[in-house]
């Protein structure tokens, strides 16, 4: 048997050569890390998030470096939907990954717009759905904090879109099942989480913030146990495959969250720090079912 | 090359940004072995790095991302300009300021440890001009000790203008003056004119281009003036950036065509490029 059989999963009809992909803005499109390591090794990656037209984000400074974390407040900033499908999706569409656009939007109109255009691109095989962007001032998050927008946003684009619907949850809520749910019945396939917690930098000696926009996303090893939780809590209650997301650094913090049920992880922040990461982390996970002489990871899914 | 043939490449190539304006050089993340961790000043290091291989390509004005062990608040590298490449020796050498908890856990590194480096990163100053001045501010001017070298190479008549706050932070002082006509100022008078940069006699000659990194305030003051002397003059930017390869998009610069991510488009722009400046 070799190292694939052991990683493989699926996620809905999509086939994942292993568990590991890579979290939406934190991985450009790929080729930014080619430099480092093959994307063939991956089990997939998810390009940044993509919005129906052109946008320049939010103002500098949008990053404040935190106990083991960063915030961020980059604002989505993308070259829109028709930038992508023209000249960034046939520099993509021969890797031998699963390339998937995170979708953005400020309204319902602009998600199935994007989500529309991307399912004509024949070889990408997922969307994940952003409703937990905290950055943006209209939409974002306002979709993944309600379990009625939630379900409003995602069965629109359950009717435009015709593969692998995945929706990246949002932690900030008070019961991130309700929105998970809510998301299952309005017809996604999978759910990724969590994006981002919402926090706050503070310089005291110029007694300002640190981010331009006062307010950003917390991502890094401080959001692991936060992520985990969520992945647990979501996993007792939904059908659905998970995706878990949340301050993964190595492989150690990837098979936590299989064991808390999830069938696949995203590496985020930590690709800022080892390009490579994701590489090892694959190795260090085959690693781990040969020392605990585990058949594969599916064995180890979802046990606590 | 006609005089005039070469004014009229100098003004094609000195025309705004392009992401394709430099070729795209292979990015390597490596460990280093630390060769020397000289003190300037308590705040002020340079290490010098010892590859173990053959060096890549690497362009004046470029930097590196440094990844600081031992320190647990210091999560994420830590952008550094390159101040100086040796080619033969396969070696590097790095000014540091010590400024947080990541830097200040840098500056304890001893010889013949390890340093992880991601590089180079960065666009690098476009090299363009028959006469050229150079001005650096504080630990800013940290990259021009390597343009340079790559001037002097290209047989480019060049001057520096170097500004600190006194003799005791003027670092590399005998290897400008070998490379070029040092100018100093400092703030207190110990070494050269007393002041600012900006009133430097030297200003008063004339340049094709002006090269300039150091603090906002001083880099913004010397694009004023080339702006008025119609002089094409590029800065670099320090931004805070998670990454440095582009994927973060947390670096922007706001430029005349929108946000650039100061990590590819930049470190270093033309200033008239740039909206603040």
């Amino acid at each position: 048997m070799n190292t694939t059989q052991h990683l493989e999963v699926k996620i809905n009809n999509m086939l994942l050569r292993n568990p590991v992909m890579t979290a939406s803005g934190t991985f450009g499109y790929g080729y930014d890390f080619e430099d480092f390591l093959s994307l063939d090794s991956l089990g997939g990656i998810i390009v940044k998030g993509t919005t129906g037209t052109e946008r320049q984000g939010n103002p500098y400074p949008r990053m404040a470096e935190t106990p083991s974390g960063m915030l961020n407040a980059v604002g989505l900033q993308n070259k829109g939907v028709d930038y992508f499908c023209n000249k960034i999706y046939p520099k993509l569409k021969d890797k031998k990954t699963n390339v998937i656009v995170n979708v953005s939007g400020s309204t319902i109109e602009e998600y199935v717009e994007v989500a529309t255009k991307i399912n004509s691109l024949e070889n990408i095989p997922a969307i994940e759905l952003n409703i937990s962007c905290p950055n943006v001032k209209e939409g974002g998050m306002a979709f993944g904090t309600s379990k009625e927008m939630a379900f409003r946003v995602v069965s629109a684009v359950r009717k435009a879109y015709g593969k692998t619907l995945i929706v990246k949850l949002s932690p900030n809520v008070t019961n991130i099942v309700e929105i998970a749910k809510a998301s299952e019945d309005a017809g996604a396939d999978a759910l990724s989480l969590i994006n981002t917690l919402l926090g706050m930098a503070v310089d005291a000696e110029k007694r300002e913030p640190l981010l331009s926009t006062i307010t950003g996303g917390l991502s890094g090893p401080a959001v692991k146990p936060v992520a985990l939780r969520c992945v647990w809590q979501v996993a007792k209650q939904t059908k659905l495959p998970l995706i878990g997301i949340g301050g993964i650094i190595n492989a150690q913090d990837a098979i936590e969250f299989i064991l808390v049920g999830a069938t696949a992880i995203q590496v985020g922040t930590a690709n800022f720090i080892n390009p490579s990461i994701t590489e090892e982390i694959v190795k260090g996970m085959e690693e781990y079912l040969q020392r605990h002489n585990i058949k594969h990871i599916s064995d180890i899914r979802g046990i606590i | 090359m006609e005089k005039e043939q070469k004014d009229v490449i100098l003004q094609v190539n000195h025309l705004s940004i392009s992401e394709n304006k430099h070729p795209k050089l292979m990015k390597f993340c490596k460990d280093f072995i630390v060769v020397k961790n000289e003190t300037i000043t308590p705040t002020l290091y340079i290490l010098r790095l010892q590859y173990p291989q053959t060096l890549p390509e690497i362009k004046p004005g470029q930097f590196v991302e440094v990844l600081v062990e031992g320190e647990k608040e210091a999560f994420l590298r830590r952008p550094i300009s390159i101040h100086d490449v040796d080619k033969e020796k396969n070696q590097i050498a790095l000014l540091v300021q010590v400024v947080g908890k990541g830097t200040a856990q840098l500056s304890n590194i001893k010889e013949g440890e390890k340093l992880n480096l991601i590089f180079p990163l960065g666009n690098g100053f476009t090299i363009i001009g028959n006469k050229v001045l150079l001005i650096g501010g504080g630990c800013g001017a940290a990259p021009l000790l390597y343009l340079l070298r790559v001037l002097k190479q290209q047989n480019i008549q060049s001057d520096i203008l170097i500004g600190c706050k006194d003799i005791n932070h003027l670092f590399s002082k005998t290897e400008y003056q070998e490379l070029s006509n040092l100018h100093v100022t400092t703030e207190d008078g110990s070494f050269g004119e007393k002041g600012f940069v900006t009133a430097h006699p030297i200003l008063k000659e004339d340049f094709d281009t002006i090269y300039c990194c150091g603090p906002t305030p001083m880099m913004k003051a010397v694009s004023d003036y080339a702006k008025k002397r119609n002089i094409p003059c590029y800065v670099s930017l320090e931004h805070k950036m998670a990454c440095g390869f582009g994927v973060c998009l947390c670096c922007v610069a706001e430029t005349n065509q929108g946000n650039k991510r100061t990590c590819v488009t930049g470190p270093i722009f033309l200033s008239t490029d740039l909206k603040d400046f």
